[in-house]
């Protein structure tokens, strides 16, 4: 393919300063089993060519979803004109600088591959675990989900980069919702479809699947009986599968480059952060340690380079609770002039890359999960979104959990059913006071980061250990 | 790829399909096309612009009641998209004997059909800029400009066949002031018309200059609101996500579940139904089934009828009225009400005039609470006079009370607010609804 795409971009015929074209085929399977009958079982191939002409410093796109020379010449002619009209009303003037010339290839870690079950197999895999969830009458629904995709993508430019990234992902979830006349609960395997890896089959084959669909089977029905979340100011401790979000919204959407330029304030929204906080800004208690880190084996966004070509690396954006730099690419950073990290990405071929988070990781600290629970005389532990909303500055949020416990006395007591709580971005980072340490570190994704116009939803990762947060406002449901 | 040459290889497609089709199999073949435009601004430039040429194809194999599916690209390359279709086929045929049994399947069944072509009159694509941009010269505009051809189309094994094609653009856009106090426009339609264009911004910059004063922090706590009809429109997209679904009120999912118990009520005032005339989206679903022209869902209050697909219909005995398969609102219409329009600040007298809301998200689906925040042209009014914009709000507040006793009054007039997402593609469609004053709405941060 890639000399194929060379090949090509040899012959287009553009008065350009640079030219990219970017393939993407993506074959996708996933089943998807509800109260232990088939809902759908389905599989894809999606595929194109993003054409990018940077003509007189502006960038026109052109996409089309074929491989057909012919149809990627339309593209780019599409591209080029796209460029020109608009060149004299560019917002900044683009270099081919921001589109550096690379070499390299990326793939995903796995041990059993995709193509290692079948989907009868699948099907059975997910049959029996709707079975082991529904362990009452009280359950009136259990569902199982499995999605697997592989991205082939193939990036060259008129300046000589050659890049050629294949992703093995594999996407799964189960849970249950049990009811009792008008008290309807759900519970889930750590939140919806928040076990989002690279991978194979291995990770979701392991030894404690299920055990694990038994209690949460089980720990769907005592949410029925359980008392609600008691409104009051108290120590909130957040399981890794909501950090999973806190994270997400909090620190990873306000530190996006092309937020705080304004690209997004029609739809997403802007950010709170100003570019002259960079460098200064308290974010948090001196314990929050966040990382851009596209090299985590299986974590749900990583990879060698992003879609412009950009090198990726790990860097710190925040650093002993102060800010660093933002989640911004080249492009971003020439424009706003502060540090940013290879995160230009893109949904799929038919849209143009933009500042997106990929794996965006809580570092780890020193305390063990006992130990941050024992130190507590009072307080809330939390696990599994359930809810979110925040403001388009990413300020004031809303967050719900699927599952709580009362803390008493250093000890978990009782279950407590629809616990949220709610906060303001910074107040909240530096009421941060514990963080557990590497063995409380889990990683989760989603496939479902929304932003941009036109719209893409994106792939991300989410790695964070248990972290507990002081005099939190909490409340239940009703 | 031109797209309206589709129209003869989607029908091409589903013959070759047919042919090869054996005694004992049924199938269903779906289409989704466009050839879009997108241009996006900042600062009232030009940050982003292209064009995408798609089109999907979803084919969807039945026999021995089991069902599985394939999507793939149409190219317009009949030598391409054959072999890449005929590879689906094969795959599907070797899946469907390993898969469990469905007792819910749904069988293509039926004669409907249905052409239904709307030619626009669309700017052309290197036109796009110099329509915009020189009319906001000297404001802070953002947003997006999408248009173009969209094709939805459908056949199946017994020979309902179904075609829907249309141009259409939305230009949706964001006026803001120096401090971060914004407007939201936007225009939408099949023809480009800048006269409607300079009106509508027009309107926009004069709702601007009320942005001017100092933003007025407001404690948290319970105020007199008027939501107009585009925050009024967030609130009802959430009767899409657990709300109407028959099959979500079933499975212990949707916020209506108190309401069809009778547990809790909606006010009187309140009228939701599906009402397909403007011809925006296409009626018929994903099995090809013709929704009926109206559906009142919500009638003063009360729910008379849920969406229910065939699918949904088999499981529960119910009666399919057309759905789609996720039984969700696709050409919803809340009635008017009886306030004018020119009385809803003197109605509303001291509270809160919201344009629009922000990330909506259930908060307590049982008892439909839902939470999300201020956006946009948001003021405080006393005595019926607008007093300033005001610091954005949290609020949290069920549906039950504020679609129910709290309810004081709706719009005489109802706006159609579209539908401008572009996840995957461009959607089609809108909403039309009034705006609602409503007493004691909670804020919580």
């Amino acid at each position: 393919m890639i000399s194929d795409l060379q090949h090509l971009l040899s012959t287009l015929d553009l008065d350009a300063d640079w030219i990219g074209l970017r393939a993407v085929r993506e074959t996708a399977a996933s089943c998807y089993v509800r109260d232990g009958l088939p809902e759908g079982n389905a599989k894809s191939l999606n595929q194109g060519v993003m054409v990018e002409v940077m003509a007189q410093g502006q960038i026109g796109y052109g996409a089309v979803n074929s491989f057909q020379p012919e149809q990627i010449r339309a593209a780019a002619k599409t591209a080029y004109q796209q460029a020109i009209v608009a060149s004299r009303w560019g917002i900044y003037p683009a270099t081919p600088a921001i589109r550096p010339k690379v070499v390299g290839q990326y793939a995903s870690p796995f041990q059993k591959p995709l193509n290692a079950l079948s989907p009868g197999e699948i099907n059975e895999l997910l049959v029996r675990l709707c079975k082991t969830l529904k362990v009452s009458e009280q359950i009136v629904q259990t569902l199982a989900v499995a999605r697997h995709e592989t991205v082939d993508s193939w990036f060259v430019s008129s300046n000589g980069s050659e890049v050629y990234q294949q992703l093995s992902l594999i996407e799964t979830h189960y849970g249950a919702i049990a009811q009792d006349g008008p008290i309807v609960q759900q519970r889930s395997n750590n939140g919806h479809l928040a076990h989002c890896y690279q991978g194979g089959w291995e990770l979701f084959l392991d030894d404690q699947l299920w055990s694990r669909a038994q209690h949460i089977g089980q720990q769907t029905v005592e949410l029925l009986t359980a008392e609600e979340c008691p409104t009051t100011r108290t120590t909130l401790v957040l399981a890794p599968d909501q950090m999973m979000l806190q994270i997400h919204e909090s620190v990873g959407h306000p530190l996006e480059l092309d937020r705080i330029l304004g690209d997004e304030r029609n739809y997403a929204g802007g950010s709170f952060v100003k570019p002259s906080d960079f460098g200064s800004l308290s974010y948090g208690s001196r314990l929050m340690n966040v990382t851009f880190n596209p090299a985590v084996p299986n974590e749900f966004a990583s990879y060698r380079f992003d879609d412009t070509g950009a090198p990726a690396s790990r860097e710190y954006l925040i650093r002993e609770g102060v800010l660093q730099r933002g989640l911004g690419s080249l492009e971003s950073q020439a424009r706003l002039g502060v540090p940013g990290v290879s995160c230009a990405r893109a949904s799929s071929w038919n849209r143009p890359p933009i500042d997106r988070m990929a794996n965006l990781n809580l570092e780890p600290g020193e305390d063990s999960p006992a130990a941050i629970i024992a130190d507590i005389e009072e307080g809330v532990y939390m696990e599994a979104n359930r809810s979110w909303s925040i403001d388009d500055q990413r300020y004031k949020f809303q967050f719900g959990c699927e599952y709580a416990k009362r803390i008493e006395n250093g000890k978990l007591t009782k279950t407590l059913r629809n616990p949220n709580y709610r906060g303001t971005t910074l107040d909240f980072w530096h009421r941060l006071s514990r963080i557990g340490n590497s063995e409380t570190w889990e990683i989760y994704g989603t496939p479902y980061c929304g932003k941009g116009e036109p719209n893409q939803a994106i792939r991300v990762g989410h790695g964070s250990p248990v972290c507990a947060f002081e005099e939190v406002e909490v409340f239940g449901g009703g | 790829m031109a797209l309206d040459a589709l129209e003869a290889e989607f029908s091409d497609l589903a013959a070759a399909i047919a042919e090869r089709l054996l005694p004992e199999e049924q199938f269903t073949l779906g289409l989704n096309a466009e050839q879009s435009q997108f241009v996006r601004f900042n600062h009232a430039r030009v940050r982003q612009t292209g064009g995408i040429v798609d089109c999907q194809v979803g084919l969807t194999l039945m026999a021995n009641q089991r069902t599985a599916s394939w999507r793939f690209p149409l190219t317009g390359n009949w030598d391409t998209d054959w072999a890449i279709a005929a590879d689906a086929l094969a795959d599907l045929r070797a899946d469907l004997p390993h898969l469990p049994i469905d007792p819910y399947q749904v069988l293509p069944s039926g004669d409907a059909t249905s052409r239904d072509v709307h030619h626009g009159c669309l700017l052309d694509p290197n036109a796009v800029v110099d329509a915009v941009l020189p009319e906001v010269d000297g404001l802070d505009f953002t947003g997006i400009y999408a248009g173009g051809r969209m094709l939805q189309a459908y056949a199946d094994s017994v020979g309902q066949r179904h075609w829907f094609a249309t141009d259409s653009f939305s230009l949706d856009y964001s006026l803001f002031t120096a401090d971060g106090q914004a407007v939201k426009g936007t225009l939408a339609g099949s023809e480009w018309d800048a006269a409607a264009y300079a009106a509508k911004l027009a309107d926009s910059k004069q709702q601007l200059e009320r942005l001017a004063l100092t933003p007025k922090p407001i404690p948290k706590g319970g105020y007199r609101v008027y939501l107009a009809p585009a925050a009024l429109a967030d609130i009802v997209a959430m009767f899409s996500w657990g709300g109407v679904s028959e099959a979500s009120l079933q499975q212990g999912e949707s916020a209506l579940g108190a309401l069809q118990r009778g547990d809790r009520t909606l006010s009187s005032q309140f009228t939701l139904r599906e009402n397909f005339a403007s011809g925006l989206v296409p009626r018929f679903n994903h099995l090809g089934e013709i929704a009926p022209m109206e559906l009142t869902i919500i009638d003063q209050g009360k729910l008379v009828n849920t969406l229910v697909n065939s699918r949904t219909a088999k499981e529960y005995g119910k009666t399919a009225n057309g759905a789609n398969s996720a039984e969700s609102l696709r050409s919803p219409e809340v009635c008017p009400g009886s306030l004018p329009a020119a009385d809803v600040l003197t109605a509303l007298e001291t509270g809160l005039y919201l344009s629009n809301l922000h990330y909506l998200n259930w908060s307590d689906r049982p008892t439909g609470r839902i939470t999300g925040m201020t956006r946009y042209a948001c003021f405080w009014v006393e005595q019926g006079e607008i007093v300033a914009p005001i610091e954005n709000l949290r609020f949290d507040e069920s549906l039950y009370r504020c679609l129910g006793d709290n309810l004081i009054a709706l719009t005489q007039q109802i706006e159609f607010i579209a539908t401008v997402d572009t996840y995957e593609r461009r959607r089609l469609g809108g909403m039309w609804v009034p705006g609602a004053l409503v007493e004691d709405f909670t804020f919580t941060l």
